[in-house]
């Protein structure tokens, strides 16, 4: 199974209508697009907390060696790939609105 | 058996353990406000009336834009639990069958799949709780994934509250159990739906000696709950494949059945060939107890409201009438004597760390308390 493929079959929805609760449809896929961004910055926030720990607590190196950094190649093509799950991940409800269409279509 | 979760797995279902206690804790009270002061007034000055029952109060509630934002909020954490699941679980999905398949092999005897069950329509028609693919999606041969993402999300669905292993009902159950016929030892225990057999193993503690067989549709669940009751020292727990409205046992050869959360995913009509299954296993002097979420008799009508929510917007089709159902009197049909028949409540019990439900907060089902209904035999 191909990375895409794999993404697509971890965002699929679950059968059964999808509900909208606000008059305008829009902001139902907005918030949930937005919702799904807290919860990743929540995820961020907790990583960066533990590696701030974590370098502290071994006095590995001071804040400015972090602002220092530049990615080698190969940590910038792993930073690519995670950006690629993040960006699936906030779009779910794109994919599965699609997803239906073509469902129905056939 | 559990899936390895890396450090951003474990931050995701943080948040969202921690967004569902907020909207348990704080949010969601703020809907009986809205209800008094904006959408209540509203419906009054628009019908000449007070909202009359829980489908008044959801018409006039679907227009508040408080009750729009919860509904929202809440549907969203919902999907956000079950693609945090799976992005855990799927990425590792053939270690995850390996490891189960190793473990399962260990104990060959008490795993007992029957591809000849099929997934009844009540099931197969909507996913479940917003399960993408139900219990019983299998993505690659002897598939495990779904219950492990069953598994794996439960903790942050239920803030805690089942306990560490998620057994706190089983656990309560064998408690009850325990007090109501203080050193009664059940020959044979029979669990319905037990999924992958959380509330299945604590009763094979309390009762070393019991035959314990935990009955289920979805073999991934079974796969799953057995390979993991094997890693935890209890391959003695037979987990087989059956459909509990014509179960594959004699006449009277069980004298312990209980279910637990199960029944509000059956349909009017397995509801009743189940309890008739009940009828026909247990043995003389046997007893049934099943837990569930509470009836909503002797509910406000806007207390009904909030509860009835997951059967219009989480994909629980027979929620609400479940909850309007009579289980005595069911179980009265099914020819148990009203002597017989009782209702009580259980409490789930957990290890001392886990956080704990209080008599006024309970939030029935996502709590650690639940309604039960039961009968002798």
């Amino acid at each position: 199974m191909s990375e895409l493929d794999l993404q697509q079959l971890i965002n699929a929805a679950a059968s059964g209508k999808r509900p909208h609760f606000f008059g305008d449809h829009d902001v139902d896929r907005l918030l949930s697009i937005v919702w799904a961004m807290a919860a990743e910055l929540a995820v961020t926030r907790e990583r960066l907390d533990t590696v701030e720990r974590l370098l502290a607590e071994r006095a590995v190196l001071d804040r400015a060696a972090i602002d220092a950094y530049r990615p080698d190649a190969s940590a910038a093509a792993e930073r690519g790939q995670w950006q690629i799950e993040y960006i699936s991940r906030l779009l779910r409800v794109l994919q599965q609105e699609v997803d239906a269409l073509q469902r129905n279509a056939r | 058996m559990s899936p390895q979760a890396t450090h951003d797995d474990i931050a995701r279902f943080n948040f969202l353990a921690n967004f569902n206690k907020y909207m348990s804790n704080v949010v969601v009270s703020g809907n009986a406000v809205a209800y008094e002061h904006r959408a209540a007034p509203r419906w009054s000055a628009q019908y000449g009336h007070a909202p009359a029952n829980r489908r008044e109060i959801r018409a006039a509630m679907s227009n508040d834009s408080y009750y729009q934002m919860w509904s929202a909020l809440r549907r969203s954490g919902m999907e956000m639990r079950q693609q945090a699941g799976r992005s855990l679980v799927l990425r590792q999905m053939q270690a995850l069958r390996d490891r189960a398949h190793e473990l399962n092999a260990a104990c060959a005897a008490t795993l007992r799949l029957d591809d000849s069950i099929k997934i009844p329509r009540y099931q197969s028609e909507l996913d479940n709780h917003c399960m993408p693919g139900s219990y019983y999606a299998e993505y690659i041969e002897g598939d495990v994934s779904s219950a492990a993402n069953y598994d794996a999300g439960m903790f942050a669905t239920t803030t805690g509250l089942f306990g560490r292993y998620l057994d706190g009902a089983g656990r309560g159950t064998a408690q009850w159990l325990s007090r109501h016929r203080p050193g009664w030892q059940p020959r044979r225990i029979l669990d319905l739906g037990c999924g992958l057999g959380h509330n299945l193993l604590p009763l094979a503690r309390a009762y070393p000696l019991a035959e314990v067989i935990g009955v289920d549709v979805a073999a991934p669940m079974l796969r799953y709950g057995h390979a993991r009751a094997v890693g935890m020292g209890l391959g003695r727990v037979i987990f087989q494949q059956a459909n509990a409205e014509t179960l594959p046992f004699e006449d009277a050869s069980f004298d312990f059945i209980y279910s637990t959360m199960f029944l509000h995913e059956t349909s009017h009509a397995a509801l009743r060939n189940i309890l008739g299954e009940v009828r026909r296993l247990l043995a003389s002097g046997g007893v049934q107890v099943h837990l569930e979420q509470p009836p909503y008799r002797g509910m406000s009508d806007f207390e009904q409201f909030l509860r009835d929510w997951d059967c219009h917007y989480n994909n629980e089709p027979f929620w609400s009438a479940l909850h309007e159902t009579h289980l005595p009197t069911l179980l009265a049909d099914k020819g148990f004597a009203q002597a017989d028949i009782f209702e009580t409540l259980i409490h789930a019990v957990v290890e001392d760390e886990m956080p704990k439900v209080s008599a006024e907060v309970e939030d029935f089902g996502r709590g650690g308390m639940w309604y039960a209904c039961g009968a002798a035999a």
